[in-house]
């Protein structure tokens, strides 16, 4: 599904990806944990397409396709979808008419035919229901006047209209009570079908209590310095992660 | 803003063609022969011609004023052509198919398909091409609802007495230097007349195009809706692509008496000039309404296009409970240069204006919103809230607000609020993330920001506004 090799990748001519591989398998999902600053959003950013965020050196695969030569609306055509952690208010554009040219976007990039109104009106109100989300929310400009927990159910939502094939979950947890970060995961958990895969980034082990991952990656100085099952966010979880910046010097 | 929004803009005028009619066209030049002339030529009457005398003579005496926020070369009024009219309108056409065919492309190849508009949209289009008006259609339905609506110049013959009675009356002809010479050499527009009680059965349209190169067109548009009656009238603009900058100063006069609406939607889409700033029109309108006893106006315009706009339409609230709107749009890209908004004028007891500006700026444009709000003295608890919001795309465009209020009265309540924002990176990055290209996530959030505005036109110009930003904004991002 994805194969990071090596990736260098550099913010406002900063150094913050250092020679990062990952490989992540079709319905494989893969936690990145790391302290501040180690270079876990940078990530996501880069993989992406973010303006501003260049990856200098290394490669990425997608689906077998070359990442870093798509433009960002064809990777999220292709089915690479990221999950913000600060998701923006766009005023006075319904989320409803977002969404709607969100998925039309995507079906015809894969030759499909725009779904009719009354169809996705109907197919929306549906995923609402699944993250807890009233259906006025499609109403409503996209974020605006949101709170942190209902910005967060909505990317999901978004999540599940697009079907991606790789999920990337940048620090969704954070700033979630502990409901809200249940609803996400179970929104996360319904959509895993052993084909989709996910890359969760956080900085604790809390959302991994319910997303249960197959790997978990230490992230640290901009690559992996360490890889393991589950186990190895529970003992991150107990001794923080500085044992591990020890470990590697 | 970052390179994401970086603009240089290139973008195609749609509707910049010419068609090849047949004209007469004055010579350039202004003295009272022309106006003379062009009084000969419509067949006017004595009163008619010592009006625009006057007015043309005030004119003369007048300055072109300068305070606005835009910048231009001086113009030569010796250097434009005061009239032109398609030669085969000499044998005045009585239905479409006697229309030069020529002429009913140019409107099908403008989307305005005169037939179809006919028989579907169930609107009357008033079409004034250069300074002619070419056709009227749906007249018999609406002199059957005792509604007038006919070019102005016609109007001066069947309706002398509320030609007298009104014309001026909103917009005297020494009211501003573009006022007065329109009052001087206007060519033709449209007269609307809605009787006692009477709420007109379609929505009336008129599209204006100026076709011939080098003519200035000046049309003068006058609404009286009569006590009691509703009047919905839309006004639609565009101009061929040209290299010099042609001049563009009409005057519109609405009259609302006791208990009567009327609701003006413009969606202007003149010619802006190329993506260097090279030609484009100059349009300098003057817009008024006076609104009576329990009457109400309200204006909403979509401004898309001209390199320099000069536009103020306002409502004189002179009855009590009278009410003043306006609902605006002004985009600019490129070097297009705004200077808009309104005046409301409150002088009856308990009058509300409502103002809601919302300026777009992108490219190197600069987009000005000027409103002047008055209480005079008599205008007891009179209410006015304005709102004004500046949206900047990229960072080599402005944006600025001009606010003037006056109050003379203490009971009145006067609310302003402003805002000026970017179409952030952030939101650009969430729309392409989600799969939408950049230009289509700009538009979207362009209308998302007029919002407010476009809710008030009329569903059809509302898809046509909507449209047209989109075109308006093509290369804005790059």
């Amino acid at each position: 599904m994805l194969n990071i090799s090596d990736l260098y990748g550099k913010v406002e001519e900063k150094d913050i990806l250092k020679g990062l591989s990952i490989d992540v398998k079709p319905g494989e999902v893969h936690a990145i944990m790391g302290p501040n600053g180690s270079g876990k959003s940078t990530l996501g950013n880069i993989l992406s397409g973010r303006p501003g965020y260049e990856a200098t050196a290394g490669s990425v695969t997608f689906k077998g396709q070359d990442l870093l030569e798509m433009g960002t609306e064809e990777r999220a055509r292709e089915g690479l979808f990221l999950a913000f952690q600060y998701p923006v208010e766009i005023p006075g554009v319904s989320n409803m008419e977002f969404l709607k040219a969100a998925v039309d976007a995507k079906r015809k990039h894969h030759a499909q035919s725009d779904l009719s109104s009354v169809d996705f009106l109907k197919l929306a109100r549906e995923t609402c229901k699944r993250v807890d989300l009233d259906a006025s929310f499609l109403k409503r400009g996209v974020n605006e006047g949101f709170s942190g927990g209902e910005k967060k159910r909505n990317e999901i939502m978004q999540m599940m209209l697009l079907e991606p094939d790789l999920c990337i979950l940048d620090e969704t947890d954070s700033g979630l009570d502990i409901d809200a970060l249940q609803i996400v995961a179970n929104g996360v958990n319904a959509m895993r079908d052993g084909n989709r895969s996910f890359l969760v980034v956080t900085h604790y082990q809390r959302l991994l209590d319910y997303i249960i991952p197959d790997y978990v990656h230490v992230l640290a100085g901009g690559r992996i310095v360490k890889s393991g099952d589950k186990s190895l966010a529970l003992e991150l979880e107990a001794k923080g992660y500085g044992w591990l910046e020890n470990e590697v010097a | 803003m970052t390179e994401q929004v970086e603009s240089l803009i290139k973008k195609d005028y749609a509707a910049g063609f010419h068609s090849a009619i047949e004209s007469e066209t004055l010579p350039p030049g202004l003295d009272e022969d022309v106006v003379r002339f062009i009084s000969a030529k419509k067949e006017e009457p004595e009163w008619l011609l010592e009006w625009r005398l006057k007015a043309f003579r005030a004119w003369q005496e007048m300055e072109e004023p300068t305070w606005a926020h835009v910048h231009y070369p001086e113009i030569d009024f010796q250097a434009v052509s005061f009239y032109s009219a398609p030669k085969s309108m000499d044998s005045k056409p009585q239905s479409l198919d006697e229309v030069d065919p020529e002429l009913l492309a140019t409107y099908a190849k403008l989307g305005i398909p005169l037939h179809e508009q006919e028989m579907l949209a169930g609107v009357a289009v008033d079409a004034v091409f250069d300074s002619v008006s070419v056709v009227t259609t749906f007249r018999a339905k609406l002199f059957e609802a005792g509604v007038i609506f006919c070019p102005i110049s016609e109007a001066v013959h069947k309706y002398p007495e509320l030609l007298k009675k009104y014309l001026g009356s909103v917009v005297p002809q020494k009211d501003n230097y573009y006022a007065a010479l329109n009052s001087a050499v206007f060519s033709d527009g449209s007269f609307v007349y809605i009787p006692k009680g009477v709420r007109c059965p379609m929505e009336l349209s008129t599209y204006f195009r100026i076709n011939e190169m080098n003519t200035g067109q000046f049309e003068r548009t006058l609404i009286v809706a009569d006590e009691g009656s509703y009047v919905s009238y839309l006004e639609g603009c565009t101009a061929p692509m040209r290299d010099e900058n042609q001049l563009h100063a009409a005057v519109v006069e609405l009259v609302a008496l006791d208990d009567a609406q009327i609701k003006y939607s413009t969606v202007q889409n003149w010619y802006p000039g190329n993506a260097e700033g090279k030609g484009g029109i100059y349009n300098f309108v003057t817009k008024r309404g006076i609104a009576h006893t329990n009457a109400k106006i309200s204006w909403t315009q979509v401004e898309t296009g001209s390199a320099v706009t000069w536009k103020y339409p306002s409502c004189i609230l002179k009855g009590d409970n009278s009410v003043g709107e306006f609902y605006s749009v002004a985009l600019t890209n490129n070097f297009q240069q705004a200077d808009t908004g309104t005046k409301m004028i409150h002088l009856g007891k308990n009058t509300r204006s409502t103002i809601i500006a919302k300026g777009i700026s992108a490219g190197r444009s600069n987009s000005s919103y000027r409103g002047l709000v008055r209480m005079n003295p008599g205008a007891e608890g009179a209410r006015n809230f304005t709102q004004c919001d500046s949206l900047l795309i990229g960072d080599r465009c402005g944006a600025h607000t001009f606010p003037y209020i006056e109050s003379k009265n203490p009971s009145a309540v006067i609310e302003h609020e402003a805002t000026t924002s970017k179409v952030s990176d952030d939101q650009l990055f969430l729309c392409q993330q989600r799969g939408l290209d950049a230009e289509k996530a700009v538009s979207m959030i362009v209308n998302g920001f007029c919002r407010e505005v476009f809710k008030e036109l009329p569903m059809e110009f509302a898809v046509e506004a909507g449209k047209l930003l989109e075109v308006s904004l093509e290369g804005s991002v790059g």
